[in-house]
């Protein structure tokens, strides 16, 4: 199983990813297909169920996340190291739309010299590539306290501080 | 010019530290080879022919004396002694170690300089006008909006994984000098009809192999809202941009696929959201803001009696040679009794943009003794002194002509621009210093070259079109025929005001062939145009493709008969 780091630890993954055609269980976590959650949108929704929605980088978040905004966790996916769409996905989930459940990065982009950026966007989970290191990535995710761009609400923004140094 | 602050400073230094672990981890075996390939070139590295290549960002082409002193510091410790000059205002270097890179970026970001995302699919260095600050013709100085736009696109988080590469212009000046029309985005500085200022954004052009010449999206954007904006443009194109063919992965190609309209559409309702949303504010330029950038490009304190001085005209008429080089080389000035000056990195047998570390260590020098200690890259391969006293143009000429950076050739056709071709780049077809030098040879006579007045010829070693061929009014680009290098010809293109992409003459030239096509095209020009006013451009407009047609392959075919 990869690993996850989730907020800032390294955790045990509570879901289980579940393919389309796998029979729906009785209860517990899963992540499941943006088309499996618009098919059986009813039987997933029982009580004993908790169900995150993967979200394929081509979807225009709009168009979904009203369906999605009482999920406790998105999923968005990185299908190559440089395919950059899910950054954009993320934040207008995080900014946009002020969704507040789990945003899980996976995919050949969840990599040590992306987790930073992946961070400032919104993602707040994030499935590392099997072949990273966790505790190296965990280093890299120490949070960015300094940023050009009013992105991560964490960091402090340049242009914020410049403006309170002339005042 | 700008200063880095603390913050600035600190942002840099993180990024050297940084790339030096990933080059170390790739060193190590613990880095893929493709991943660490994507790293370094958003750190300016590329591996090319002979060995890596390292491309630095100077911003809008602008730098000081010390800066430069540090690019010769660069050339000699890591490289063989020289750089090059690009079409993007930056300079690179063509024979740095790897391992060696992480310390180069290090002394650079010691002179606040870095080469940050000078390539890869990400936004890229921002070129503007080389008479920024001094040009006549120029609204305001473009440079504060670059200098905020550069800091807005640099480690953007959102922006790093672009469809392809991503590439602004500014200019402000009714003579556009910054080919913002072959841009994926080109902003104008503009005021509206209520006197206030603004932009005028274009999104779409772009050259290499499918030329295209941008469309305008936006009449007027108000002056405080040029980043929402940009962040509007980005996001459409990174979620829409087509990312199953390199070759269709441009904004120009979803551009035109949407059609301009549609695509402006996109951007005005991403652009309504992003106001409406809590970072609108944070985005925006408040007068502050833009008051403190501007103080950083305040201009010189000229001296006001340097238009009293006379020796200049006086020098002109005795020294014919320094004529010349005032009539190529010297350009106004806003202030009166000053000139900006063009450094010409074109002399012959050098190749188009090449400088030495010697010649690098003199320019900085005379920055310093006559130019408030700043110059210019241009995108034509120059360099520009653009602010120096009438009375020391004698003084600095006779110094640049010793170092052999006074070819009086600005604008003329031995100004040519040219890539590095197949000499250095690995993606080259074929060679085009060789043949820049060839033509060079053809045209040695200063006299004749004077007659044949302004023409731009640009070169590209393959379809990438690195020289902007497709906006030469003569452009050259190499093609591969069966293993040899050959060469395909356009007449007409212009990256200025009256922006065209050039047409082909014909099938393509023999290595043996170019340099004579390019003479044939000239006397061409010369025996079709109406006057010695007219250029080849506006020849080339009125007479049309058929009279070179007729004599270029005329000649081949003959050739190809005696043969
Ligand atoms: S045009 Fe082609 S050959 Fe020339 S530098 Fe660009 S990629 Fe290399």
């Amino acid at each position: 199983m990869r690993t996850l780091i989730r907020n800032g630890r390294i955790e045990t993954d509570d879901y289980v990813w579940l393919s389309d055609d796998a029979e729906l269980p009785a209860n517990g976590k899963f992540i499941v297909s943006l088309t499996r959650w618009q098919q059986q949108r009813e039987s997933l929704a029982m009580d004993a169920l908790c169900v995150g929605v993967n979200v394929p980088n081509t979807v225009d978040i709009s168009t979904v996340i009203d369906d999605l905004r009482g999920q406790p966790l998105i999923a968005l996916s990185f299908p190559s190291f440089a395919d950059g769409r899910a950054y954009s996905q993320a934040r207008l989930l995080r900014d946009r739309h002020q969704y507040t459940g789990e945003i899980r990065a996976t995919g050949n982009a969840v990599v040590l010299d992306q987790l930073a950026m992946l961070q400032c966007c919104g993602f707040t989970s994030f499935a590392l590539r099997d072949d990273q290191n966790p505790l190296h990535c965990l280093d890299a995710l120490r949070p960015i306290d300094l940023a050009y761009q009013p992105v991560d609400t964490h960091a402090s923004l340049v242009s914020t501080l410049r403006r309170a140094a002339a005042a | 010019m700008y200063q880095y602050d603390e913050y600035d400073q600190k942002l840099v230094d993180q990024r050297v530290e940084q790339f030096r672990d990933q080059t170390r981890r790739f060193l190590a075996g613990e880095l893929p080879e493709e991943e660490f390939r994507m790293l370094r070139l958003r750190n300016g590295l590329y591996i090319q022919r002979f060995a890596p290549m390292l491309r630095v960002a100077i911003p809008y082409g602008l730098l000081s004396s010390r800066q430069l002193r540090m690019l010769a510091h660069i050339a000699r410790t890591y490289d063989k002694g020289y750089g090059h000059i690009t079409t993007r205002q930056n300079i690179q270097y063509n024979w740095p170690k790897l391992e060696q890179v992480p310390d180069i970026l290090a002394d650079m970001a010691s002179v606040q300089m870095h080469a940050i995302q000078t390539s890869g699919n990400c936004i890229r260095n921002i070129t503007s006008d080389h008479l920024a600050g001094v040009a006549r013709d120029e609204l305001v100085d473009p440079r504060p909006y670059c200098e905020l736009t550069r800091q807005w696109s640099t480690f953007h988080p959102e922006f790093n994984w672009l469809p392809r590469k991503f590439k602004f212009a500014f200019s402000s000046s009714t003579n556009d000098r910054a080919a913002t029309r072959v841009h994926d985005v080109g902003v104008h500085i503009v005021r509206n009809a209520d006197g206030e200022l603004g932009y005028s954004i274009y999104v779409g052009g772009g050259l290499g192999r499918m030329p295209m010449i941008g469309h305008l999206i936006r009449e007027f954007l108000p002056e405080a809202q040029l980043l929402s904006y940009l962040e509007a443009i980005l996001r459409v194109y990174n979620r829409l941009g087509r990312r199953d063919n390199i070759h269709r992965a441009r904004i120009k190609v979803l551009v035109k696929a949407t059609g301009p309209a549609k695509f402006a559409e996109l951007v005005e309702q991403e652009w309504a959201q992003i106001l409406a949303s809590p970072q609108a504010a944070e985005l925006e330029f408040t007068p502050d803001d833009l008051a403190r950038m501007k103080a950083h490009f305040a201009a010189h304190p000229h001296r006001t009696d340097a238009v009293n001085d006379a020796g200049f005209d006086k020098a002109q008429q005795n020294d014919s040679a320094f004529a010349a080089f005032v009539r190529r080389n010297v350009r106004e000035h806003r202030v009166d009794g000053y000139k900006a000056v063009f450094v010409s990195l074109k002399a012959p047998g050098i190749a188009p943009g090449d400088i030495t570390a010697e010649q690098m260590e003199l320019v900085a020098d005379l920055a310093e003794r006559y130019s408030f200690g700043e110059l210019r890259a241009t995108h034509d391969q120059n360099l520009v002194l653009a602010d120096v006293a009438q009375g020391d143009l004698y003084d600095l000429w006779q110094a640049l002509r010793g170092a052999g950076l006074a070819t009086p050739n600005i604008g003329l056709l031995t100004d040519m621009i040219c890539c590095p071709g197949l000499d250095f780049c690995s993606l080259a077809n074929a060679g085009s210093i060789g043949v820049a030098q060839d033509i060079n040879d053809r045209f040695d006579s200063l006299d004749h070259l004077y007659d044949v007045g302004e023409i731009k010829l640009k070169m590209s070693g393959c379809m990438n079109g690195c020289g902007h061929h497709t906006v030469g009014h003569i452009g050259i680009l190499g093609v591969d025929k069966k293993g040899e290098e050959w060469y395909q010809v356009t007449l007409g293109g212009s990256a200025e005001n009256d922006v065209s992409l050039g047409d082909r003459t014909g099938p393509s030239f023999s290595r043996d062939q170019i340099a004579d096509a390019v003479q044939t095209i000239v006397e061409v020009y010369l025996s079709e145009r109406s006057d010695e006013e007219e250029t080849f451009l506006q020849c080339y407009r009125r007479v049309g493709m058929a009279p070179f047609k007729a004599r270029l392959y005329v000649e081949a075919e003959e050739e190809e008969l005696a043969a």
